[in-house]
């Protein structure tokens, strides 16, 4: 076992805020987030890889953040839920989860959201099948899944229609 | 949950993370995906002294096609290789890498690393051993090629010295006429699978002339069921072939009871992922496009 605390020096962009700081080489990524950056959006639920509640986004793709060492993150672009809305807006996600019910206690929503805005990144029109495999490693304790899936479509929706809006 | 404290280095090239291994001892690691290694720290099953990350290194993630074979960097993540062209090509490969846990273990976890913890219910091993693999290993003394049957030694258990790390997974491309089908039943995404069965057969019209079959999380390392290859090969692939396959693939499981399952009823379960598997490698052998995904309880 070490005999002094051994401190690693890290960057990295948290929804587009760059942060230089020393870390201990064992803290989480999601330990890094809640208690040295105050973004307690992103949660902890099973601690053990299962849950997908501490799901954020490294460089796009989605990561579960309790298994991912806060080093490792080292120059790397974080997204968390945070990061989703911009000047006070909703993000189309946020919007569509709100409108369609697709949260009750509202644990495992950050989480969700995240592996919602991978999805959507790489797929614009998912059917259920590929939504139920994009977040098949999120679980919700609540609401029975139906409502979160009509969210993803509806966020589907809304953010494909902006986007051929603002390209025509 | 905080893993022991440990210390922490990062390897510029995979010949420096060799290099270090050797000089740490046995107190070092290699961190690749961490999806296993640090779940494990975090319970502190394993509790190293020092992790040697790979993560840095550049050129050690890829998938090439070249002289008839795929080559896999150690470091390719199981989601790189399910969204893989080349990959799609030997659909066994797609099934294995798409099947694995769920979109946020798959966009860390490595094949390298998968196949280096040998973990019994790990789906690569089981996989790769129905195909021509050779795993390319480096050491102090320089690189060595072990086939996939003598890699796998024993549960969590490899041919690797303590300084050696995989570098690189070659694939040879089967034949035209081959096909093959990986099916696992799992009771989740997140969860390794009760029971699964890896079928690769080469056809020349119903006849089967080739047939690899090799069950996994039904012993401590992936079983090669031999005597149900012997009960397709060279014959026709029908009810009374398959059902002997099926029997002898049953016969040669040897489960453990756990959490997930009893051994008799993992024992009746492999049996009929066999079944399905073989059905689905035949088809393909014969050139029609079949998806595949595992089954969920
Ligand atoms: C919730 C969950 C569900 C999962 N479900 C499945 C599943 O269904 N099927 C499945 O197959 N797997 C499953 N896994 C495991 C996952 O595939 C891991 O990614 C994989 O087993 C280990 O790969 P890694 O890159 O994460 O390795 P790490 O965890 O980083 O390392 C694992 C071990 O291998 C060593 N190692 C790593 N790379 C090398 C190398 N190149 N050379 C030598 N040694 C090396 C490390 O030192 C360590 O001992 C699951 C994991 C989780 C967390
Ligand atoms: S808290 Fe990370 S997966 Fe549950
Ligand atoms: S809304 Fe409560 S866990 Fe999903």
């Amino acid at each position: 076992m070490p005999d002094a605390v051994e401190t690693i020096p890290i960057r990295l962009k948290v929804n587009g805020k760059s942060h230089s700081l020393t870390v201990e080489p064992r803290l989480l990524l999601v330990e890094l987030l809640r208690e040295h950056l105050d973004l307690t959006g992103t949660h902890v639920g099973c601690d053990t890889t299962y849950c997908g509640a501490c799901t954020v986004l490294i460089n796009g793709a989605a990561v579960k953040s309790c298994t991912v060492f806060a080093v490792q993150a080292d120059g790397a672009e974080i997204l968390t839920v945070e990061g989703l809305e911009t000047d006070g807006q909703l993000h189309p996600i946020q919007r569509a989860f709100a409108e369609c019910y697709g949260l009750q206690c509202g644990y495992c929503t950050p989480g969700l959201m995240l592996a919602t805005h991978q999805l959507l990144a790489r797929n614009k029109r998912p059917d259920e099948k590929a939504i139920r495999k994009a977040i098949a490693g999120n679980t919700c304790r609540c609401t029975g899944y139906q409502n979160i899936i009509k969210a993803i479509q509806a966020a589907a929706r809304n953010m494909d229609g902006v986007q051929q809006r603002s390209s025509v | 949950m905080y893993p022991r404290a440990f210390h922490y280095h990062r390897a510029g090239s995979l010949k420096e993370a060799v290099a270090m291994l050797s000089q740490l001892g046995g107190e070092a690691k290699l961190l690749a995906g961490g999806q296993s290694l640090i779940p494990l720290m975090k319970l502190r099953f394993a509790n190293p002294g020092h992790l040697i990350d790979l993560n840095f290194i550049s050129g050690t993630s890829f998938i090439k096609e070249e002289d008839g074979r795929l080559r896999f960097g150690a470091m390719t993540r199981h989601a790189e290789i399910e969204d893989s062209s080349a990959a799609k090509k030997i659909p066994i490969l797609h099934d294995c890498a798409a099947g694995i846990a769920d979109v946020q273990v798959r966009n860390r976890g490595t094949i390298g690393g998968s196949l280096a913890e040998a973990d019994p219910s790990g789906d690569w091993a089981t996989v790769l051993m129905t195909l021509h693999t050779e795993l390319h290993c480096l050491g102090n003394q320089g690189e060595r090629t072990v086939p996939i049957e003598e890699f796998i030694k024993d549960a969590y258990t490899t041919a690797l010295a303590h300084d050696e790390l995989v570098r690189e997974i070659t694939v040879r491309k089967p034949s035209p006429n081959s096909g093959g089908a990986y099916l696992a039943f799992k009771r989740c995404a997140p969860v390794y699978p009760t029971a699964s069965a890896a079928v690769q057969l080469t056809m020349e019209g119903e006849t089967c002339r080739e047939a690899r079959i090799v069950l996994g999380c039904v012993g401590l390392t992936p079983i090669r069921a031999k005597q149900a290859e012997s009960a397709l090969r060279g014959a026709a692939v029908n009810e009374k072939s398959v059902s002997a396959a099926v029997e002898a693939a049953r016969t040669a499981s040897d489960p453990q009871p756990d959490m997930r399952g009893s051994a008799e009823y993992k024992h009746t379960l492999v049996g009929a992922l066999v079944k399905r598997a073989i059905d689905v490698a035949r088809r393909r052998a014969l050139g029609e496009k079949v998806e595949l995904s595992h089954i969920y309880a």
